[in-house]
C-alpha cells in the first residue's frame, strides 16, 4: 500500500512540475504573441510617420529654395543655368483636371451599373457581371498605360476627337476647351478616359455595397404605394445612401489623383498649361515617374516636394471619404 | 403629376441607360484582354521562359531573368508584409478590440491602403536606397511589403471579426490561454479568409510598377544579388515598350500578357476561396 501511494505521490509531483513548466511556457508564449501583435499594429502608425518624415526631409531643400512660389510658378526648367526654375502649377493643374474629367465620366457609369446590379439584374448573372467589373480593378496600371498608348489613344485621335473638334468649332467657349490644334495620341483627355475606366470598379463596388444597406421594407413600402423602379431608386435608395455614395466617390477620386503608370504613358508629360483638354499635359505622379530616376540635387528635391503635395492632397480626400463611409456604417449598425 | 404610363416609360428609359452603362463597363475588360492576346501570343515561345532579356537590336531572347526577379521580389515582399499584416490585423480584431488606439490605426491603415504607390516608391527611395547608396532588390521588396501590409491588415481584421464569439468563449472556458484561442481557434475558423487576403495582396503587388521604378531599377542580366539592381517584369515592360526595337516591343507585349494572366487568375482564385467560405 505504502509503495503505491508513495509512487502516486511522486507521479503527482512530477505531473505538477510538468504542469508548472507547461503553464509557464504558455504564459510566456501568450505574452510574446500579444506583444508581437501590438508591435505590428503600431508599425502601421510608424509607417505613416516614416512616409511623412522621409518626404519632408527629401523635400526640404526645394521648400527652402522656392517657398510658396513653388505652388504658383508655371515654369518647369530643371536644366536652367545657373539656378533651375521649378514650379508645381502645371502638374497640379493636370492632376486636378484629369481627375475631375475622370470623375465626370466614371460617376454616372458607376452608379448606373450599381443601380442595374442591385435593382434589375437577375440573380444568376449578377455574380459574373460583378466579377467582370471587379477584375478591371485587378489589371495592373502599366497594362492600362500600354493599352491606352497603342490602342485607345490612336483610336480617339483618329476617329473621335476630330469630330468633336469639328462639331464645336464655332461655339465660343467650347472651341477652346476642345481645341483641335494639338490633337494627338497623347492628351489630357485620353488620360482622363483611362482613369475613368480604372476607377469605375471602385465606384461600382462601393455603390453596390451601400445600396444593399437600404432596409428592404423601405423599398417595399415605396413599391407598395405605386412607385416605379426609378422613383424608388431616386426617392428612397439614393437619399438613404447619399453619405456612402459620396464617400465611395471620394475614395475613387483619391485613387485617380495618385494613379501613376497609366497616366505617365498617355498624358504626354508636357509642363504646359493649355486650355484645351486635347493637348498634352502632365500630372504630379507622371512627372515623378518620368523624371525621378535621372534627377539630382534641387530637381530631385522638387520632385519629392511634388510627391509630398500629392500625399497631402490624397490624404485629405481619402480621410474625408473614410469619414463619410464610417458615418454610414454607424447608422447601418444602429 | 404625370400619368402612370408616362412615369413607367421614364423609369424604363432610365433603367435602359443603366443597362447600357453596364454593357459599356464590361466591354473594357474584354477589349483590353483582346489586345493583350492579339499582341502577346505571337511572342509566346518557349524561349521566353528559358532565355535572358536580349540586348537591343538582337533577335530572340526571353524574359527569364525578369520573371525570376519579379517572383523573388514578390515572395520576399509578401514574406515580410503578410506576417506583419496578419499580426496587426489580429491586434485590431482581438487584443485591441476595445482599445482607444484601434480606430486610429484602422483609419490610418485605410488611408495607406489607397495611398498612391509612387509615394511608397519615394519613401523607400529616401529610407532605403539613399542610405544604402544603391538601387537594390531589397529596396524593391520592401516597397512591395509596404503595399502588402495594409491589404492584409484589412482582410485579417474583417475575417477575424466574422468568427463567432461563442467559439472563443468555448475555447477560453476549456482553459486555453488567449494566444492559443486566437491561433488554434480563431485563425482556423478564418483560414479561408486569411488566405484570400494574402492572395489578393500578391495580386496587388504582382503588377506594381511605380514603386519599383526608382528602388530596384532593372537589370539586363541574370542576377541573384539582393543588394544590386535586379531585372523584373514590370520595369522591363516599361523600358522595352517605348523602344523602336521590334523584338523588345514584342517581348514587352508578351510580358504584359503573362503578368495580366497571372494577376487575374490570382484574383479569381482568391474570390473562389472567399466564396467557398460564404457558402458554408
Amino acid at each position: 500500500m505504502t509503495t503505491i501511494s508513495e509512487s502516486s505521490k511522486n507521479l503527482d509531483m512530477a505531473l505538477s512540475n510538468d504542469r508548472a513548466r507547461v503553464l509557464k511556457n504558455l504564459v510566456l508564449g501568450d505574452k510574446l504573441f500579444s506583444f508581437a501583435t501590438r508591435a505590428a499594429a503600431y508599425a502601421v502608425l510608424l509607417l505613416l510617420a516614416g512616409i511623412i518624415i522621409s518626404l519632408i526631409v527629401g523635400a526640404w531643400p526645394a521648400m527652402k529654395a522656392f517657398g510658396f512660389e513653388f505652388l504658383v510658378t508655371r515654369r518647369w526648367a530643371p536644366q536652367l543655368e545657373p539656378e533651375p526654375v521649378l514650379g508645381a502649377l502645371a502638374p497640379i493643374y493636370g492632376t486636378l483636371v484629369s481627375s475631375f474629367i475622370a470623375m465626370l465620366i466614371a460617376v454616372p457609369f458607376g452608379l448606373g451599373i450599381a443601380i442595374f446590379l442591385t435593382e434589375l439584374c437577375p440573380h444568376s448573372v449578377r455574380r459574373p457581371i460583378r466579377l467582370a467589373i471587379e477584375l478591371l480593378a485587378g489589371i495592373p496600371s502599366i497594362i492600362y498605360g500600354m493599352w491606352g498608348f497603342f490602342v485607345l489613344g490612336p483610336f480617339l485621335a483618329n476617329y473621335v476627337e476630330p469630330s468633336i473638334v469639328a462639331a464645336v468649332v464655332n461655339i465660343p467657349v467650347l472651341n477652346s476647351i476642345f481645341s483641335g490644334e494639338m490633337v494627338s495620341n497623347l492628351s489630357l483627355f485620353n488620360a482622363s478616359l483611362i482613369l475613368a475606366i480604372m476607377i469605375l470598379p471602385f465606384i461600382t463596388a462601393i455603390a453596390v455595397d451601400v445600396f444593399s444597406t437600404v432596409p428592404p421594407v423601405l423599398k417595399e413600402a415605396a413599391y407598395g404605394i405605386g412607385c416605379t423602379t426609378w422613383e424608388v431608386v431616386n426617392n428612397v435608395v439614393l437619399p438613404f445612401t447619399r453619405v456612402g455614395v459620396v464617400g465611395g466617390v471620394m475614395l475613387a477620386l483619391g485613387r485617380a489623383l495618385g494613379e501613376t503608370m497609366a497616366v505617365t504613358f498617355i498624358i504626354g508629360n508636357s509642363f504646359k498649361i493649355s486650355g484645351s483638354i486635347f493637348a498634352p499635359s502632365t500630372t504630379i505622379s507622371a512627372a515623378i515617374a518620368s523624371e525621378f530616376a535621372e534627377s539630382e540635387g534641387l530637381h530631385q528635391s522638387a520632385l519629392i516636394l511634388l510627391g509630398l503635395l500629392l500625399f497631402v492632397l490624397t490624404f485629405i480626400v481619402l480621410a474625408s471619404a473614410r469619414f463619410m463611409l464610417m458615418r454610414l456604417e454607424k447608422r447601418a449598425g444602429a | 403629376m404625370a400619368s402612370y404610363a408616362a412615369r413607367r416609360r421614364y423609369s424604363t428609359f432610365i433603367m435602359g441607360l443603366c443597362l447600357t452603362a453596364t454593357g459599356i463597363g464590361i466591354v473594357w475588360l474584354f477589349l483590353i484582354l483582346f489586345s493583350l492576346l492579339v499582341n502577346g501570343i505571337p511572342g509566346l515561345t518557349f524561349a521566353v521562359f528559358t532565355e535572358m532579356t536580349p540586348p537591343p537590336g538582337e533577335h530572340g531572347g526571353g524574359l527569364l531573368n525578369a520573371i525570376f526577379g519579379s517572383l523573388l521580389m514578390t515572395i520576399i515582399g509578401v514574406g515580410i508584409g503578410a506576417p506583419i499584416g496578419i499580426l496587426a490585423g489580429t491586434y485590431l480584431a482581438e487584443y485591441g478590440r476595445h482599445s482607444k488606439i484601434t480606430p486610429v490605426i484602422r483609419f490610418i491603415n485605410d488611408i495607406l491602403l489607397s495611398a498612391p504607390s509612387i509615394i511608397i516608391g519615394l519613401f523607400v527611395y529616401g529610407a532605403v536606397v539613399v542610405p544604402m547608396r544603391s538601387f537594390s532588390a531589397v529596396a524593391g521588396s520592401i516597397a512591395l511589403a509596404v503595399i502588402v501590409i495594409p491589404v492584409v491588415v484589412r482582410t485579417t481584421e474583417d475575417m477575424l471579426l466574422l468568427v463567432p464569439n461563442t467559439l472563443r468563449e468555448a475555447a477560453s472556458a476549456l482553459g486555453l490561454p488567449r494566444s492559443l484561442v486566437i491561433r488554434r481557434v480563431a485563425y482556423r475558423a478564418a483560414r479561408a479568409g486569411l488566405i484570400t487576403g494574402v492572395l489578393l495582396a500578391v495580386a496587388r503587388v504582382g503588377g506594381e510598377t511605380a514603386p519599383l521604378l526608382f528602388t530596384v531599377l532593372s537589370n539586363q542580366f541574370w542576377s541573384v544579388n539582393l543588394v544590386k539592381p535586379m531585372a523584373n517584369l514590370p520595369v522591363t515592360i516599361n523600358n522595352f515598350i517605348n523602344n523602336p526595337d521590334a523584338n523588345w516591343k514584342q517581348l514587352a507585349w508578351t510580358g504584359a500578357l503573362l503578368i495580366t494572366a497571372a494577376v487575374l487568375s490570382l484574383n479569381i482564385t482568391a474570390r473562389f476561396f472567399g466564396a467557398s467560405k460564404d457558402g458554408r
